[in-house]
C-alpha cells in the first residue's frame, strides 16, 4: 500500500482531535487526560503518519517530480478567458502532493507540533479543564491548517491552510481574550495579516489569468518551458503580490508589528506558531514559488532587500528588550529576514534549511523562556529574574546549547544555515547576480552586522536570566523549580537537534564533496534553475569561502564578547546604563521599537478610524437622510393619494350612491302602494296610448 | 236584426262595468268580479267576431280565456286569503305595505 497516496490524512488526524476537543471537550467540560489524549494522539498520529508516507515516498517516488493526490474535486466553475484569449476551466481540486518540499517541511512541522503539544500538557496544566480544551482545539487545528498549507498542491488549497493558521495564530493570541491587552494583540495580528492575503488573493488571481492553473506542478511546468522570458510580466507582478502576503505572514517590514504582540499568547503557542512553523509559511511559499523568482530580477532584488533590512532592523530592536519574549521575538523577525534573504538571492534551499534549523533552536528557545515564565510565576522581565541556572539546569543548558545555535557558532544547526546563507549573499554579489552585485555586497555587510547583534542580545538574555543573583525577591525565589518532565522532555529533544540539526546542510563543496549537503542534493528539483546574468555561478575561491566563515565566527563570537562585558562580568549593568545614558536618543528609539507602532497608529489606525468616522457622517448624513427622504417622499405621496382616494374615488361613488338616493325620492312616490291606484294608472295609460294612435293614424 | 255591432256595444258596456268595479270598488271580492266580467266581456267580442268572421279561432281564444280566467280566479282567491289573514280584512286599500 502506498501510503503517501493518502497524504491527506496528515491534516485530518489533527482535524478530528479540534473537532472532538472543541464541540465535544469543551462543551461538556471533560476531564483534561481525556483533552490532552485525543490532543495528542491527534498530533502524534499526523507525525506518524507524515514521516512514514514520506518515508516511503522517498524510496519509491521519483524526486523530480510532485507526486500529487486528489482528495475531492473543490471548485468547478466555467470556462473563463486568459491572457492571451485563450480559455481555461475552473476546475479546483482540494489535492495535496509530496515532493521534496512538503517532505521536509511535514518532517518537521509533525515533529515540532508533537513535541509541543507534549509540552503544552505540562504548560497549560493550571487552566480549567474547558480553557484547556479550547487551547487544545486551536493547537490541533492549527496543525491541520499549518500541514495543509504545505501539503497543498495547488495555490488556493494552500491559501485555505494560510487562512486557516492566521486564524488559529488569532485564536491563541486572544487566548486569554479576557484580557483586553491579549484580544488587542489577536486583533491586531489578524488585520495586519488579512492585508498580506489580500497581496496573495490578488497574486492567485493573476496566476490564473496568466497561466491557466493553479497547480504547483503546472506553474512550475509553464516556467520551465518558457525560454523567451514571456512570463517576465507575469513573474514580476505574481512574485511581488505573494511576497506581499509573505510580507504579512512572515512578518517583515513593514509588516511586522503584529509578531511582537503575538507574545500575548500562551508561551508554547509562542514557540510553534510565532517561531518554528507558522512565521516561516511565508518562506515556505516564497521557496514553494521560487519558479515566480527566478524569472524576475526585481521581485528576488526586493525579497532580498526586505529580508536583510528587517534581519538588522528587528536585531537592533532585540538588543534593548526587557520583556523576554519580546526579545525572542524580535530575534524570529530578524531571522525570518535571514531566510527571505537567502531567498532573494536565490538560494531557496538555504532559506528552507534555515527554516528547518530554526525551528529546532527558536522552538527550544521559546520553550525554554516558557519554563523560565512558569517558574517565575508568569514573570517576563528579565530585569526580575538571574542566577536561575542553579534552580533549573535542565532548562538552562538545553536553552544556552540553542542561544549557541541561534548565534551561530561551529558546529551547533545554526552555524551551518546561518553561514550558508552569508555565503550565498555573499557569492551573489561576487556573481553580480542580475547585475545588482553592488546591492547584494551591502546586504552582505548588514547580514554580518544583523549576526554580530544576534549573538549579542541572545547572551545578554542568557546571561540576564540565568546567571548572576536572582532579582525577583525572595517570595518568588521561593518557588522557583524545575518544570514537569512533559516540558523538558521536549526541551532536550529539541536541544539535542539545536546541536545536529545542521549536519543534515554541510557546506560540502569545501572538500570537494557538494552532495555531502543533503539537504540541497534533495531539494534541488523544487528550485526551477535559470541563468541570471552577471557572471552567475563563479564561485568566490575556497580561501575566501574558508574567510568567510571565519568572518561570521568571529562576528558571533565579537557579540558574545560584548554581551559577556556588558551583562555578565558586569553584574548590576551598570555599562549598559550609562551607554544608555550617554545616547539617549538611540536608545530610546530602539526601546520604543523606533515608535513604528506608534507612527502606524498615527497614521494608518487613526486614519482609518478618521475615515470610519467620516464615513459614518456621510453614513448618517447623507445615506441615512436620503433614506429619511425616501420616507417622507413616500408618505407625502401616499397622503395625496389618500386625498385622492378619500375625494375623488369616493366621491364618485358617493355621487352614484346620493344620485339614486336623490332620484329614488323622486320615483318613490309612484309606489302609492294602492292596487287600484295602478290600475287607473294602466287604463289612463292605455287610453293615452289609444289617443296617440288615433291622432297619429287621422 | 241583431249583427255584430249590437255585440260590440254590448260588450264595451260590460268591460266597462268592469273596469269601473275594479277600480273603484274597494271590496276585493267584488274586484276579483268585476275582474271576469271585463274577462267575459272580452270573450263576447272574441266570439261575435268569430261568428261575423265565420273564423273559429276567435271561439278558441275564447275558451283559452275562460280557462285562463279560471286559473286567475283561483290565484286571485288565494291572495284574498292571504289577505284576510294578514289583516283580517278584504279592503283592497288596507293592503299598503308596498307603499314607497
Amino acid at each position: 500500500m502506498k501510503l503517501y497516496d493518502f497524504i491527506w490524512l496528515v491534516p485530518l488526524f489533527p482535524l478530528l482531535g479540534a473537532v472532538f476537543n472543541g464541540f465535544v471537550s469543551n462543551r461538556r467540560g471533560l476531564s483534561k487526560t481525556t483533552t490532552q489524549s485525543v490532543a495528542l494522539l491527534g498530533a502524534g498520529l499526523a507525525w506518524i503518519y507524515g514521516w512514514a508516507a514520506v518515508i516511503q515516498w522517498f524510496f519509491t517516488e521519483d524526486h523530480t517530480r510532485a507526486y500529487s493526490v486528489t482528495a475531492f474535486t473543490w471548485i468547478t466553475g466555467g470556462n473563463l478567458t486568459i491572457a492571451g484569449g485563450s480559455t481555461a476551466a475552473v476546475d479546483i481540486a482540494a489535492s495535496f502532493q509530496v515532493d521534496p518540499l512538503s517532505a521536509v517541511m511535514v518532517g518537521f512541522v509533525t515533529f515540532v507540533g508533537f513535541l509541543i503539544h507534549l509540552y503544552s500538557v505540562g504548560y497549560m496544566h493550571g487552566e480549567p479543564d474547558r480553557d484547556y480544551a479550547r487551547y487544545f482545539a486551536y493547537l490541533n487545528l492549527f496543525m491541520f491548517a499549518m500541514l495543509t498549507l504545505i501539503t497543498g498542491s495547488n495555490l488556493p488549497v494552500l491559501f485555505v491552510g494560510w487562512e486557516g493558521v492566521g486564524l488559529c495564530s488569532y485564536l491563541l493570541i486572544g487566548f486569554y481574550f479576557e484580557k483586553d491587552w491579549c484580544a488587542a494583540a489577536g486583533k491586531k495580528a489578524f488585520i495586519v495579516n488579512r492585508i498580506g492575503d489580500f497581496g496573495f488573493l490578488l497574486a492567485i488571481f493573476f496566476a490564473f489569468y496568466y497561466f491557466g492553473t493553479l497547480e504547483f506542478q503546472g506553474l512550475f511546468d509553464a516556467m520551465a518551458g518558457d525560454h523567451g522570458g514571456h512570463y517576465a510580466t507575469a513573474a514580476t507582478i505574481i512574485g511581488l503580490l505573494l511576497f506581499v502576503g509573505a510580507i504579512g505572514k512572515s512578518a517583515q517590514i513593514p509588516l511586522f508589528v503584529w509578531l511582537p504582540d503575538a507574545m500575548a499568547g500562551p508561551t508554547p503557542v509562542s514557540a510553534l506558531i510565532h517561531a518554528a512553523t507558522m512565521v516561516t509559511a511565508g518562506v515556505y511559499m516564497v521557496a514553494r514559488c521560487n519558479y515566480f523568482y527566478q524569472m524576475s530580477p526585481t521581485a528576488m532584488l526586493t525579497v532580498a532587500v526586505i529580508g536583510g533590512v528587517t534581519a538588522v532592523f528587528a536585531a537592533t530592536i532585540g538588543l534593548v528588550q526587557n520583556d523576554i519574549k519580546k526579545v525572542l521575538a524580535y530575534s524570529t523577525v530578524s531571522q525570518l529576514g535571514y531566510m527571505f534573504l537567502a531567498a532573494g538571492v536565490g538560494a531557496y534551499v538555504v532559506a528552507i534549511f534555515h527554516v528547518v534549523t530554526h525551528a529546532f533552536f527558536k522552538a527550544c528557545l521559546f520553550l525554554g523562556s516558557g519554563s523560565v515564565i512558569h517558574a517565575c510565576g508568569g514573570e517576563q522581565d528579565m530585569r526580575k529574574m538571574g542566577g536561575l541556572k542553579k534552580y533549573m539546569p535542565t532548562t538552562y543548558w538545553t536553552f544556552l546549547v540553542a542561544t549557541i545555535a541561534i548565534a551561530g557558532i561551529f558546529p551547533f544547526a545554526g552555524f551551518f544555515s546561518k553561514d550558508e546563507i552569508l555565503a550565498k549573499v555573499f557569492a551573489a554579489g561576487y556573481g553580480d547576480l542580475n547585475h545588482h552585485g553592488g546591492v547584494y555586497y551591502l546586504l552582505w555587510s548588514l547580514a554580518v552586522i544583523g549576526a554580530v547583534l544576534t549573538a549579542f542580545y541572545m547572551f545578554r538574555l542568557v546571561f540576564m536570566t540565568f546567571h548572576g543573583e536572582f532579582r525577583g525577591g525572595e517570595e518568588a525565589e521561593h518557588h522557583l523549580h524545575e518544570s514537569p518532565w512533559t516540558m523538558t522532555l521536549p526541551l532536550q529533544i529539541l536541544g539535542v537537534l539545536s546541536i545536529v540539526g545542521g549536519f543534515i546542510g554541510v557546506p560540502g563543496f569545501l572538500w570537494g564533496h557538494p552532495e555531502h549537503n543533503l539537504i540541497d542534493r534533495f531539494l534541488e528539483p523544487v528550485v526551477l534553475h535559470m541563468d541570471h546574468g552577471g557572471h552567475a555561478g563563479a564561485h568566490p575561491g575556497l580561501g575566501l569561502e574558508l574567510g568567510l566563515i571565519a568572518l561570521s565566527l568571529a562576528a558571533a563570537g565579537f557579540g558574545i564578547w560584548m554581551a559577556y562585558r556588558f551583562y555578565f562580568v558586569d553584574r548590576e549593568f551598570v555599562r549598559a546604563g550609562k551607554l544608555a545614558e550617554r545616547f539617549p536618543f538611540a536608545y530610546k528609539l530602539l526601546l520604543n521599537k523606533y515608535w513604528i507602532d506608534e507612527l502606524y497608529a498615527a497614521t494608518f489606525v487613526k486614519g482609518t478610524v478618521k475615515l470610519a468616522d467620516l464615513l459614518w457622517e456621510i453614513d448618517a448624513r447623507v445615506i441615512d437622510g436620503a433614506v429619511n427622504g425616501a420616507r417622507h417622499v413616500t408618505v407625502g405621496s401616499s397622503w395625496l393619494s389618500g386625498i385622492f382616494d378619500l375625494r375623488v374615488v369616493d366621491g364618485l361613488v358617493n355621487l352614484v350612491g346620493r344620485f339614486y338616493d336623490v332620484a329614488s325620492l323622486q320615483f318613490r312616490r309612484l309606489q302609492v302602494g294602492f292596487a287600484q291606484g295602478y290600475a287607473m294608472v294602466m287604463v289612463f295609460g292605455a287610453a293615452l296610448l289609444l289617443g296617440i294612435f288615433f291622432v297619429v293614424n287621422l | 236584426m241583431i249583427d255584430a255591432t249590437h255585440y260590440v256595444v254590448l260588450s264595451l258596456i260590460l268591460f266597462c262595468l268592469g273596469l269601473i268595479g275594479v277600480m273603484v270598488r274597494r271590496n276585493f271580492i267584488t274586484v276579483l268580479m268585476s275582474l271576469e266580467l271585463m274577462f267575459n266581456a272580452v270573450n263576447l267580442n272574441l266570439i261575435a267576431f268569430s261568428f261575423r268572421l265565420s273564423d273559429l279561432a276567435g271561439q278558441v281564444l275564447a275558451i283559452f280565456v275562460i280557462t285562463v280566467a279560471a286559473a286567475e280566479a283561483a290565484i286571485g282567491l288565494g291572495l284574498i286569503i292571504a289577505l284576510v289573514r294578514l289583516k283580517d280584512t278584504v279592503a283592497l286599500d288596507e293592503a299598503d305595505v308596498m307603499r314607497g
